[in-house]
């Protein structure tokens, strides 16, 4: 039955990650990507998250909670392949910059975001 | 009707991915499982948005169940991100760095290479049609 949990995680994150770009785009008149980052960046922090603390929440479920919310849903809801797309699509359009801060900002935030979820905040 | 095109690419690509990373696993702590999925889904997409944009007559909804939901579920960047630094903590910091490096670089390269491959079939069939047509 794994198979069938990551299998419902992915409908969860494939919708999430459609909405998403939908109301970004839609609310913004943007020529760079941000809806991808967003989703990439947040989905980064989460999947930290849940590889840190969702045993611990549910323990008596075993891997079936990682499998749906980590595998699924955070695997389907962040994307590298569109990711690939748009810095390419950037590149081809003359925008070189542009698509090496797109690059380097998704892995920046990204390595950021899911380290303050793997490991929590910076002690001060 | 899009939401339901999604649904059911998301609902394959994640089962996919995961099929895949039972079938490839780790090699030496890297996961080439994820490489996998990441580097193949690039190629993918890169050949059809090229392709579904200009020359190939498919219906949106089809276009968004195979691309944003298939390959987009397929494809993931938070287990990359985890895999990283996961690799870090074990002490294979080079390991990581180059994992890093390969995804990214690769992925870039992957994509670009399916996005020429759509723009020859594309100009192929144009100056095949076109001799026809003479």
């Amino acid at each position: 039955m794994n198979w069938l949990l990551v299998g419902i995680g992915g409908i969860i994150g494939a919708l999430l990650r459609f909405q998403v770009t939908r109301v970004v785009n839609s609310r913004f008149d943007v020529s760079f990507p941000y809806a991808t980052l967003l989703i990439n960046v947040t989905g980064s922090f989460l999947l930290g998250w849940f590889t840190r603390d969702l045993n611990a929440y549910f323990p008596a479920l075993g891997s079936a909670p990682m499998l749906l919310l980590g595998v699924g849903v955070c695997g389907a809801y962040t994307t590298f392949s569109t990711f690939s797309y748009e810095a390419v699509t950037l590149f081809r359009e003359g925008r070189e910059f542009t698509a090496l801060l797109y690059v380097v900002a998704s892995c920046l935030f990204g390595f950021a975001a899911c380290a303050v979820g793997l490991y929590g905040l910076p002690a001060r | 009707m899009a939401y339901l095109a999604v649904a059911i690419g998301g609902f394959f690509g994640a089962i996919l991915r995961y099929g895949v990373s039972e079938w490839l696993g780790t090699w030496n702590g890297l996961n080439i499982a994820t490489l996998f999925a990441n580097w193949s889904g690039c190629l993918v997409l890169g050949w059809l948005n090229t392709m579904s944009a200009v020359a190939l007559p498919i219906h949106a909804n089809f276009r968004l169940a195979i691309g944003t939901g298939l390959i987009g579920a397929f494809t993931t960047f938070s287990t990359f991100t985890i895999d990283a630094w996961k690799l870090y903590q074990n002490g294979q910091v080079l390991q990581s760095l180059g994992y890093v490096l390969l995804s990214v670089i690769g992925g870039l390269f992957i994509s670009y290479v399916g996005y020429r491959t759509a723009k020859f079939q594309m100009s192929w069939h144009a100056r095949r049609s076109g001799g026809m047509a003479r």
